[in-house]
This record gives C-alpha cells, sequence and structure tokens, in this order.
C-alpha cells in the first residue's frame, strides 16, 4: 500500500509542473496588465512602464517563469501588489476559510446523501423513494447562487434568523456560536447540489448491488435485514459512491467560489476572482497552483481509499 | 425493515437537535451597536498608505484618518485650509509657500512640521529617498511638477515647481496629498499600508483581511471630535448581498447603490443621499478615418441618442444628461450656457444625408464594467438601437474591462469607430488635457484615443494651466467647451451621481462632489 501511495505522489509531480507552466501562461497571455488595472485612466505609457519595472514585470517571460518557479520551490510565493502582502500569508488565510465551508458542506452532502439514496434503494417506487427523488431533483436543479440569494432573502431580511454574509460578527463575534451562525446559510446552500448528486449515484448504485445473487442468498439465509442492507450491499456500492464522492468534494470546492460571492465568505475562491479582475499575478497563480495541489491530492486520497475497499483497483 | 425505522428515528432526532439549535444561534444576530457606524464598502482596501492607492473605494476610508496640506471645500470642488491655515503663489506661479497649523500631532504622537511634510513628498518623489521603496507610488505623476519640497523653519514649508503648473493646488487636496507620520513609516517599512497613522479626526485600531477595517475616534485631534466612537468598514463585493445586509441592518450605511435596488430603500427606515460629481461619461469618436471623421456625422451622433431614456431608464435617474466635455461639479469652471445636444433623430438624419453617411456600418467598443463606468452593456446596447434608428448598422464588440482599457488607450485607428469612456478628475484641466489635445494623442502617451486635434482648443487649455488666476482659468475653460461641444470630438452622455443610503438612525451626512466619504460629523443613536 504505501508503495502505491507513493507511486501516485510521485505521478503528481509533472502534473503540478504542468499546472504552473499553464496558469503562468495564462497570466502573460491574458490582456491587460497589473499596471492598466492599478492606474486606470491614467495609465499612460511612462506610468506603466514606471509601475511595471517596480513590480519587476520589465524581466523577459521564462527569466520571470524561473524566478517566480524557484520562489516557490523556497516557500516563497511571492508578494501580492493588490493587498501589499504575502501571497502565501493571504492564501492560507482564505484557504482555513474555504476549508470549513466546503468540508461542512462535504459532510454534509456525504451524510445526507448516501442516507437518501440509502433509503430511496431499500423503499424502491415507495412514497419515501418518491420523496426523496422528488426534493433531490429540485435541489440538483436550482443553481447554488441563487438558492444563496433566496435564503439570504427568506432567512436573513425577512425572518432574520441568520446574518446576511460574512464569516463573523464584526463586533464582540468570534466565538464558535457565532462562527455556526454565518456557516448555516452558505454550508446549506453549497450542499444541495452535491447532496442531490450523491444521492442519486447512492440509489442507483445500491439497486444495482441489491440484485446481485449474494444480497438473495444473505436474505434466503435469514440476515437481519439491517445487515443485508448497511453490512453486504451498502459496503459494496460504496466503491461505486467513493469516486462519485470525490469528485463532488471537487464540485464542493469550486462551487464555493459562486458562494462565496453570494454569502461575502472570506474564502479563497472570492481571493482569485478579486485577484483576476485586478490582475494580480502572484496572487492568481500562487492560488490557482495551490487549489490545484488541493485537487490533486484529494484524488490521490480517494484513489486509495478505493483501492482499500477494492484490491483489484492497485493491479 | 428495521434499517428505515432506524432512519426515521434519526431524522427525528436530528431535526429536534436541529431546531433545538436555532434559538441558540440566531440571539446573536442583533442590530449594530450605538455609536458605532459600519459602512458597507465595495471591496477590500489595497492599502491604507494614501500615496500608493489609486481607488475611490480605498480613498474612502482614508479621508478620514488622514490629513492634507489643503482639502475640498465641503459641498464644492474648491481648495480650502486644512493642514495648512494659508499660502502664498510667486507672482510667476512656480513657487508655493505653505503656514502650517501649529500643535497638530500624528496618531503616534509625533508632531506634524515641515520636516514631516517634506519627508512625505520626497518619498514619492524622489527615487533615491530611503523610503521610496515603501511604494510604488502610481500617483506621484500629480506631482510630477515639483521640483524640490524645502521646509523652510518649523511650520512653513514651500514647493518650488519647474513649471508653473495651476491644477497643483486642488491635486494637493486629491488623496494622493494626504500626509503620512515619517515616524510610522521609518517603524513599518514597507507595510504602512497596513498601519496607518494620520492626523484625522479618526485613527487606526484594526485591519481583518476581508473582514473589516475599524477606526476609533482620536481623542487629541486638533479640530472638531468625530461625532460617532467608531466606524467599521465592510468590504461586502456583491451589490446584492450590500442591499441584502442594508435591509436586514447588518450596516448602517451604504455607497454605490445599484440603480435598480434604490426602490427597496423608499420609505422612513431610510435616508437616500444623492450629489453630483466630477464625473463624465461619453463616447470617444474616432475622428481620424471612417465616418466620424466628418463633423457632421459626430454631431449627428449626438442628436441620435436619447440620452434622457438613457439617464432615466437605464441609470434610473442615477445620472444627469451631460451638456460637454467638463462636467457642472466643477461649478467655478463650468460654462453654464452650455445646452445639451437634443435628442432629434430627424436633424440627425439630415447631417448624415448632408454628409452622405447613411448607412455607415460602425465599430463600438463596449466594456463590461468598470470604474465610472456605470451599466456599460445596457448603454452600449441602448445606444446601438437609438444609432440604427437613424440609419447607422452599428455592430458591438464587448471586452472585460482591463482587456478594454488596453485596446482602447493606444488609439482606436484601425479597430473602431466608437469607444465608451468614463471620467472622474479633481481638476477641470485633468480630462481634457489629456484627452483632447493634439498633444495628448496616443502615440505621445495621451489618452486622445479619438486623435481630435483643433488649434484653438490646445491653446485654451495649455494656457489655463499655466494661469494662477482662478477667473482667468475658468474663463479659458468656458471658452473651450463651447468650442468641444460644436466640434463633438465624444458623444457627451451622462454625469454620475453618486449615492449612498443610511438607515434612521445615522445623522449629519452628506456626500461630498469629490466622492469622498468624510465622516467626520456623522452621529449615529
Amino acid at each position: 500500500m504505501a508503495a502505491y501511495i507513493l507511486k501516485r505522489l510521485i505521478s503528481a509531480i509533472p502534473v503540478l509542473f504542468g499546472i504552473t507552466l499553464i496558469v503562468f501562461l495564462i497570466m502573460a497571455m491574458i490582456p491587460g496588465d497589473p499596471a492598466t488595472a492599478i492606474l486606470g485612466a491614467y495609465a499612460t505609457p511612462e506610468n506603466v512602464a514606471k509601475i511595471n519595472k517596480d513590480l519587476g514585470l520589465d524581466a523577459p517571460l521564462f527569466q520571470r517563469y524561473f524566478i517566480w518557479l524557484g520562489n516557490m520551490l523556497t516557500g516563497d510565493f511571492g508578494r501580492s501588489f493588490s493587498l501589499n502582502r504575502p501571497v502565501l500569508d493571504e492564501i492560507l488565510d482564505r484557504f482555513s476559510a474555504t476549508l470549513i465551508l466546503a468540508g461542512i458542506s462535504f459532510v454534509l452532502c456525504a451524510i445526507f446523501g448516501i442516507l437518501a439514496g440509502v433509503i430511496s434503494a431499500a423503499r424502491q417506487y415507495g412514497w419515501a423513494d418518491k420523496a426523496i427523488t422528488f426534493t433531490v431533483l429540485i435541489g440538483i436543479s436550482i443553481p447554488s447562487f441563487f438558492l444563496g440569494m433566496v435564503m439570504i432573502l427568506v432567512f436573513a431580511v425577512r425572518l432574520r434568523w441568520f446574518p446576511v454574509s460574512g464569516m463573523y460578527a464584526i463586533y464582540g463575534g468570534g466565538d464558535l456560536p457565532d462562527l455556526l451562525n454565518h456557516l448555516v446559510m452558505p454550508a446549506l446552500a453549497l450542499a444541495a447540489v452535491a447532496t442531490g448528486v450523491v444521492a442519486r449515484m447512492s440509489r442507483s448504485a445500491m439497486l444495482e448491488v441489491l440484485r446481485q445473487d449474494y444480497i438473495r442468498t444473505a436474505r434466503a439465509k435469514g440476515v437481519h435485514e439491517r445487515k443485508v442492507i448497511l453490512g453486504h450491499a451498502l459496503k459494496s456500492a460504496m466503491v461505486t459512491i467513493i469516486p462519485v464522492l470525490g469528485i463532488q468534494a471537487g464540485f464542493v470546492l469550486s462551487g464555493a467560489v459562486y458562494i462565496e460571492m453570494v454569502f461575502q465568505w472570506p474564502g479563497i475562491g472570492r481571493m482569485l476572482v478579486d485577484a483576476i479582475l485586478k490582475r494580480d499575478i502572484l496572487l492568481v497563480q500562487g492560488g490557482v497552483v495551490f487549489v490545484a495541489a488541493c485537487y490533486v491530492l484529494f484524488n490521490i486520497i480517494v484513489d486509495v481509499a478505493q483501492s482499500l475497499l477494492d484490491p483489484r483497483i492497485k493491479s | 425493515m428495521q434499517i428505515l425505522k432506524l432512519t426515521r428515528r434519526a431524522f427525528v432526532a436530528a431535526s429536534i437537535a436541529a431546531l433545538g439549535m436555532f434559538p441558540a444561534l440566531t440571539s446573536a444576530h442583533a442590530q449594530t451597536p450605538a455609536d458605532v457606524l459600519v459602512v458597507g464598502q465595495i471591496a477590500e482596501p489595497k492599502s491604507l498608505d494614501p500615496a500608493a492607492v489609486t481607488a475611490v473605494n480605498d480613498f474612502r476610508i482614508l479621508v478620514n484618518l488622514y490629513e492634507g496640506l489643503v482639502r475640498y471645500k465641503p459641498g464644492t470642488l474648491e481648495v480650502a485650509p486644512a493642514l495648512a491655515e494659508s499660502w502664498d503663489i510667486s507672482e510667476d506661479g512656480t513657487e508655493y509657500t505653505f503656514k502650517l497649523r501649529e500643535g497638530v500631532t500624528f496618531h503616534d504622537g509625533t508632531p506634524l512640521n515641515a520636516e514631516a511634510v517634506k519627508f512625505n513628498f520626497d518619498r514619492m518623489l524622489d527615487e533615491d529617498h530611503p523610503y521610496h521603496n515603501t511604494g510604488p507610488f502610481p500617483l506621484a505623476f500629480f506631482f510630477s511638477a515639483v521640483e524640490e519640497t524645502m521646509a523652510v523653519d518649523d511650520l512653513t514649508v514651500k514647493f518650488k515647481l519647474n513649471a508653473p503648473y495651476a491644477p497643483f493646488m486642488s491635486n494637493l487636496a486629491y488623496p494622493t496629498g494626504l500626509l503620512v507620520s515619517p515616524a510610522a513609516v521609518k517603524e513599518h517599512g514597507e507595510d504602512i499600508g497596513r498601519h496607518p497613522t494620520g492626523t484625522g479626526p479618526f485613527k487606526f485600531v484594526e485591519w481583518a483581511s476581508n473582514e473589516r477595517v475599524v477606526v476609533d475616534r482620536y481623542a487629541d485631534y486638533w479640530g472638531e471630535p468625530a461625532g460617532v466612537q467608531a466606524v467599521v468598514f465592510r468590504p461586502i463585493t456583491d451589490a446584492n448581498t450590500r442591499v441584502a445586509e442594508m435591509l436586514a441592518g447588518g450596516i448602517d450605511m451604504m455607497v454605490e447603490v445599484p440603480p435598480t435596488a434604490l426602490s427597496q430603500f423608499q420609505g422612513d427606515d431610510f435616508t437616500i443621499v444623492e450629489q453630483a460629481g466630477p464625473h463624465v461619461w461619453f463616447l470617444i469618436l474616432n475622428a481620424k478615418e471612417g465616418p466620424f471623421a466628418n463633423k457632421l456625422v459626430r454631431q449627428a451622433a449626438n442628436y441620435a441618442i436619447n440620452k434622457e431614456a438613457l439617464v432615466n431608464d437605464v441609470l434610473e435617474g442615477t445620472a444627469a444628461v451631460a451638456a460637454g466635455p467638463t462636467p457642472p461639479a466643477f461649478a467655478w469652471a463650468y460654462n453654464e450656457e452650455l445646452d445639451p445636444y437634443p435628442y432629434d433623430p430627424e436633424k440627425a438624419k439630415e447631417l448624415l444625408a448632408e454628409a452622405g453617411a447613411e448607412g455607415a456600418e460602425l465599430t463600438f467598443y463596449v466594456t463590461e464594467g468598470g470604474s465610472g463606468m456605470l451599466d456599460p452593456v445596457a448603454m452600449g446596447t441602448a445606444i446601438q438601437a437609438d444609432l440604427a434608428a437613424v440609419g447607422l448598422d452599428v455592430k458591438i464588440e464587448t471586452y472585460e474591462w482591463n482587456t478594454f482599457l488596453g485596446e482602447v488607450n493606444p488609439g482606436l485607428e484601425g479597430k473602431a469607430d466608437m469607444a465608451e469612456m468614463a471620467w472622474m478628475t479633481n481638476d477641470p484641466d485633468t480630462l481634457p488635457y489629456l484627452a483632447l489635445r493634439t498633444d495628448a494623442w496616443p502615440e505621445n502617451g495621451g489618452f486622445n484615443s479619438g486623435y481630435y486635434s483643433n488649434e484653438k482648443v490646445d491653446e485654451l487649455l495649455e494656457k489655463a494651466r499655466t494661469s494662477t488666476s482662478q477667473e482667468e482659468r475658468a474663463e479659458l475653460y468656458r471658452e473651450m467647451q463651447v468650442i468641444v461641444q460644436e466640434d463633438a470630438p465624444w458623444v457627451f452622455v451622462a454625469n454620475w451621481k453618486q449615492n449612498a443610503v443610511t438607515n434612521d438612525r445615522v445623522e449629519n451626512f452628506d456626500l461630498e462632489p469629490s466622492f469622498l466619504l468624510h465622516l467626520q460629523n456623522v452621529t449615529k443613536n
């Protein structure tokens, strides 16, 4: 198993290098530059040249790439000009906020998604199945940012149960209840679609397994129904469900961008949107590489988990 | 079916637990505290070092923390004393001597004196200054006429200019001229932008990234103390969320209310404040080639576009129709006799027929957003329809703001016939000087992207820039406006009215034509 993990980790290195090159070239090729973004209407050629010199953007392209890459390998992601602070500090600050939001959403979507899928499958075509399928379809069909805005309107503006936006109260907050209070709406809005997908996939995976002969054998032997469903069927179905969860983890992370915009959650998605609009090259590059590395890591974890459940996958 | 019994039980338990949590969770959410003003900003500030920033969003915080030698007189764009009590300008307009107010201290306790003023301008302008590396200072060119800053005595400071430059005073009043404590710059170096230290009515307390900037009343302020104990600036980039926060009571004041949201704030609970600013929204017309090389066609475009409809229907009354290149907010330099081109499609058709330009095909650059651009896509579409009504075939090309500037600023030649543009300036000199002179064509580094050229306009603008008499400058600008309106190098469309909404707990709040947010006198119960 250790060798398998090592192999997967080594194969991730070229992927990450490819990502650094692609994101660097994209930032170099898109029109508009930081100087224009800073100077706006005052971007005369002299002013632009001066700012570019101050930002170190006057060096040749590939020299800049290797300087950036070299610095990054030593842990120096550079300094964001638009926030005037080290890129890595900003990324870590913001990523912890995203991790809380996406992590809770992921846990919610995994628990409720699998639960709903299992109940649906166990009660195929029964009232519970129909009710769950209906709810799940609504969840899948509503774009998360729209759901977020409707939730703000209903639960924050009208009912005033929850605050509209932000992560902590701006005065006297900062403790756990305050965080949960701010987390409820964005986490639910973000989890909605993923929960639906997980529920649908779990249901079909369970149905697939429940038709197998060994399930009938187990039932014929008089194994308790709860044990059949949870012990025999769900365990096999998990081999199909876990990759879906892996994809949903990525989906929740990228979906966080919209939710962070709507709820002003101080996460990495909102940071990247702002950074792109301001052409904050180092912040965009650092942020994308960081998020990409997380994706790669997720995939490795998913593969490893899958191979633990089904040893055939390793070979 | 044990499994279902179990899950049903689990569901009931989970629901009860969830319901039980609601009261505990919701109790924390209440109104903002008394005597603390919470302001909804449109973005996170870049830095709180006045020399390093360019955005109005950042200036709104800065003018409460810092002061400059001079400021804009409340309600106008005229220059008034601030940290300088008085000043003298030499006959030839190249020496400005300021007498500083006595007994003013920065928030760190160090005195404001002539050396401190000299430090600030040297830091920005002198590349060999030990603290020049705390930049970059993108707007330092506002003071590029300054040859030397001299501390004559403790409270007298003198600027020597390399040539007469009339906008110098209003540039000093601009936030780029706000003064930072030299001791704080020396202590914090390039992190000075996160440790702002000025002389203003509020002193800096805390900046929690992406959440808030908090400032407190400065107890030793030299003037009238601030009306509230503290101000919290919250960055809320999404306009809909900002509106929701305002409605839910999470903020006391918001700026840049989207026109479509204004109707939600009608009634007694909220006050809408409006103020026209030094802003012009216009279309640059390519006067070098194509149909717009003919003045008649340019005038036809001005007649064909229904500016009233744009301002009232697209912008929901958040702007006024522009008459010429200078916004009326520059009251002292504005030509009151100028009337906007009326909406007259018949007249436009006549002019087009006379010029032989009926059915001409035009390329129109539209931006998706951008500072001061208001609602550029909707406006572009409405303009396209108006021009189609007089027989012009307009093809729109849309670009994201930075890309758009990259296309438009180098000039429209060979690419487009017209482009949207908006400017907000602090002196009536800036926009025409940078965007209408022959010497300001893109190849010379200016912003005259439509290649307009009129010798008389060039002469008037040069003369106005070097005159030290405000009356004389005003005369010259008024004459310039008449000529430019007749020549129609642009379609003059709108002057933006900035707006803000406050709730009923906020009093004594006014917006300034400078678009800066002075909160010193505001009170809140």
